[in-house]
């Protein structure tokens, strides 16, 4: 192993929240799924949630291996099934905090099923789809989301089927909070992870990804910073958007923001309704009964805004939270459909938010999948560091632009929604 | 097996008139079991049903989930989360659920499932009895999969075996199918359920030493390994990709062989542990029966008429039918003239039989394609000419 990997293991920031002793990790230079996977740990961090009570559930595909590389207890199932099985574990201890992590075939294509009913029954996940219109790990096959006329191994003239918006699918089947950035959003990804960890219900956030080695290099679009260029120039901020006016043509406009925040009895608080109504207040499950969840529920909130409050006090931290952008309100469920201002996402140039990464890799990025997966790719993970350390800045300085538009507008259209069920205490934001 | 006494909380003692897919339920709730996940299908559903019932006053948790599919891949989350979990179906669920018992049996996830089989083949006749998903339950899932699977004759012995089921799931980390069929599971009958201190149930054992001795697995090809529960801080990972004892995808022949071997020898080198029959007459029996479920049931009186014209007739009735009980089959093979294979289905553990007898006695089967079960003079013709 080159001295390189082990300096970045030993050095990298990350080293708590990723399984250190498995990097150098598959996937391919420029791949969209390690900003994310870094916008997830950084979200962790953030969110005070004990690390010990947080589960990454994946199914299979080049982002279903994101279970295997983050340092929490972790599930890697079979195709398209991680939602029942993080249903299985939030349902078998409500303690957990579930995350679902996979690519958008995983989840919309063979999983679409569960992912309706998960939605349907605002079962209490957080689910992270990772949408690079390509089955990546299967060689750039066309997947639910492929835009119309996009070029893939299995539609080698051209996608002719018709695309879900997963927001507005998501939206149909019932989902509390949606949202949907690209790539280049790495700060709102991280923004948006961390309030979906501290809510409660079915949360989905969609991740538009560059997928360099299959979907750019068969669609010939260049690497994946002209991919982020293509965000940078096309996205649309649209807080509170109509959730069917997100549709995604080729190359087209991407209409990013969080779309869907409202608040309804999750899966567990409406058995618990139910089930104490026959009972009575002695009702127990799994031998507890629910005013003693509820008392460990608060404590639990306690330690986490203690936690919180404690990483806001770290210098570095505070830095951060400084740049962040002023926290959106949430759009009120039914109201705010009527924003019809477009801002356009004004983040920093895409080639210098991939500062990092474009170095190691361009060369690589033709290199197929598997042989990627076989040979792991040491310079780029050596590389990682920079990627994270460097450009977040950057990163943050580009997004402190937008941060006013943001919240003024949303904050004209909208307001939350008070919470009505019992455990309401628990929405923090 | 560490064993103790079950939960009173689940456990309904006294005298019931109740039918096999209830007694499942309860077997079920006796033995710990606090999650199901399910989707109803005949003639299974009646055990999701009574599960629903029970879980309020229980403090379990029942949830009927989109798919077959769906429901197994609940029960292995709800397991690693530290639950024991259990589920029902018949036939075309079971087809459905074979993918993820791939996956229970590659990360030995412990599970009982129960499959009320039910004729088919497809679609089949919903309401109609059968045992013609026996290979299934075994040879369902790609590649080489152990599992154990019991087969209950009665409504007590559903309650009875589900115990076991749960017993030797949770010590093995394996799997454990109850093999009934549509008679079993809707014939009323008095099933008995012990006081809950006279009901032995293996407890979960979950990993609780230093972080950096915890492993996941020990490919030792034994059981009594413990779980790795989420939630404790070990961050522990599971695939289903070839694993090393840490759980971390390690997908070589080297470690194919090591993992396979393990999950093989786990069950079939302690196959003689695991093994229950019911044995009658079968030492200096000329004709052995061999059986299982309903169809042990019928063959009693093809047997006890046959006795009656002075045959030597033995009955060999498989509580176990996976593991197989190789061993005893060729003990009797080449003293009994003949085995005679009863079955409701085409003929499938018919084949285990003369595998296992080598051609040293005659194997007859009595097949029977599904619908109904065996008329006993069907049995007692093979019997007597397998006596010629
Ligand atoms: C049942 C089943 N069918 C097919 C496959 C092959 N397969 C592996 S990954 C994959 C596609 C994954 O695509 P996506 O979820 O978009 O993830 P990505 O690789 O793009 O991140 C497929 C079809 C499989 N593993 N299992
Ligand atoms: S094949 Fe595509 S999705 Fe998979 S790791 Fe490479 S760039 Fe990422
Ligand atoms: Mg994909």
């Amino acid at each position: 192993m080159s001295t390189d990997i082990e300096k970045f293991k030993a050095g990298s920031p990350m080293a708590s929240t990723l399984r250190m002793d498995r990097m150098p990790h598959i996937w391919c230079p420029g791949c969209g799924i390690g900003s994310e996977v870094n916008s997830f740990a950084e979200a962790v961090k953030r969110s005070g949630v004990d690390p010990k009570k947080i589960v990454v559930v994946s199914g299979i595909g080049c982002t279903g291996r994101v279970a295997g590389y983050v340092n929490f207890d972790s599930i890697h199932t079979t195709h398209g099934r991680a939602i029942p099985v993080a249903t299985g574990i939030k349902l078998a201890n409500p303690e957990l905090t579930v995350v679902v992590f996979s690519g958008e075939g995983d989840l919309a294509g063979i999983g679409g099923n569960h992912l309706i009913h998960a939605a349907r029954r605002n079962m209490d996940l957080v689910v992270i789809c990772n949408n690079n219109f390509t089955y990546g790990m299967t060689g750039g096959q066309v997947t639910p989301t492929t835009p119309g006329s996009a070029v893939a191994s299995t539609t080698p003239y051209g996608n002719y089927e018709y695309p879900f918006s997963l927001p507005l699918l998501m939206d149909a089947a019932g989902a509390t909070y949606i949202a949907r950035w690209t790539s280049l959003h790495s700060r709102n990804v991280t923004q948006s992870i961390e309030e979906a960890l501290l809510r409660k219900g079915f949360s989905f956030i969609e991740v538009i990804s560059p997928c360099p080695t299959l979907y750019l290099r068969r669609n010939r679009l260049g690497d994946g910073v002209d991919q982020l260029q293509n965000y940078q120039d096309n996205s649309i901020l649209k807080h509170g958007a109509d959730t069917r006016e997100t549709a995604i043509d080729y190359q087209g406009k991407i209409v990013v923001g969080k779309f869907v925040e409202k608040s309804k009895p999750t899966y567990l608080e409406a058995s618990d309704k139910c089930c104490i109504k026959l009972v009575g207040d002695d009702y127990q499950l799994y031998g507890k009964t629910i005013p003693e969840r509820e008392a460990e529920e608060k404590a639990e909130k306690e330690r986490i805004a203690a936690r919180r409050a404690a990483m806001q006090a770290e210098p570095e931290a505070q830095e951060e939270t400084a740049a962040e952008p002023a926290k959106a309100p949430a759009p009120k469920a039914a109201a705010p459909r009527a924003a019809k201002t477009k801002f356009q996402s004004k983040v920093m140039p895409a080639k210098q938010a991939l500062a990092g990464t474009k170095k190691a890799p361009a060369k690589k990025t033709a290199a197929p999948a598997r042989k990627a997966a076989a040979k792991p790719v040491k310079k780029a993970a050596a590389k990682a560091p920079a990627r994270k350390a460097a450009p977040k800045a950057k990163v943050l300085a580009g997004t402190k632009k937008t941060a006013p538009k943001i919240s003024a507008k949303t904050k004209a259209v909208a307001k939350p929604a008070p919470k009505k069920t019992r455990n309401s205490s628990s929405q923090s934001r | 097996m560490n064993t103790v006494a079950a939960d009173p909380k689940g456990v309904d003692s006294g005298p019931h008139f109740m039918d096999g897919d209830h007694a499942i339920a309860e077997g079920g709730l006796a033995a710990g079991c606090r999650f199901f996940a399910g989707y109803p299908i005949t003639p299974s559903t009646e055990t999701a049903e009574r599960f629903a019932e029970r879980a309020p006053e229980v403090g379990a948790m029942f949830i009927q989930m989109e798919d077959e599919i769906a429901s197994i891949a609940a029960l292995i989350g709800a397991a690693w989360a530290g639950q024991k979990v259990m589920t029902v179906t018949c036939g075309p669920g079971f087809s459905l659920m074979v993918e993820n018992l791939g996956l229970a049996c590659m990360t030995e996830t412990p599970m009982v499932i129960a499959n009320v089989q039910r004729a088919g083949p497809s679609t089949g006749s919903p309401t109609l009895t059968a045992q013609q998903d026996m290979m299934q339950a075994k040879y369902g899932p790609h590649g080489d999969n152990a599992i154990i699977a019991l087969c209950p004759d009665s409504p007590q012995e559903c309650f009875d075996l589900t115990v076991e089921a749960f017993n030797l799931s949770e010590f093995y980390r394996v799997p454990v199918i109850i093999l009934t069929d549509e008679t079993v599971g809707h014939m009323h009958e008095k099933v008995v359920i012990p006081p809950a201190d006279q009901i032995k149930v293996v407890p979960r054992n979950n990993y609780s030493g230093p972080a950096d001795k915890c492993r996941p697995y020990k490919f030792d090809s034994q059981g009594g390994h413990p779980m790795v529960r989420a939630g404790d801080g070990y961050n522990f990972h599971i695939t289903g990709l070839v694993h090393n004892e840490k759980g971390y995808p390690a997908a070589t022949a080297e470690q194919g062989k090591i993992v396979v071997t393990h999950l093989m020898e786990k069950i079939a080198g302690n196959a003689d542990k695991i093994i229950r029959l019911d044995e009658d007459q079968t030492d200096g029996a000329d004709v052995v029966v061999v059986s299982y479920g309903i169809t042990s049931r019928i063959a009693v009186k093809a047997i006890q008429d046959a006795r009656k014209e002075g045959i030597k007739v033995g009955s060999l009735r498989l509580i176990t039918i996976w593991p197989f009980c190789e061993k005893r089959i060729g003990e009797l093979a080449g003293k009994a003239k003949a085995f005679v294979v009863p079955e409701i289905n085409y003929g499938q553990m018919v084949k285990e039989v003369e595998r296992c007898a080598g051609g040293r006695s005659k194997v007859i089967s009595v097949n029977h394609c599904g619908g109904a079960v065996h008329d006993p003079q069907v049995i007692l013709d093979a019997i007597r000419k397998a006596n010629q």
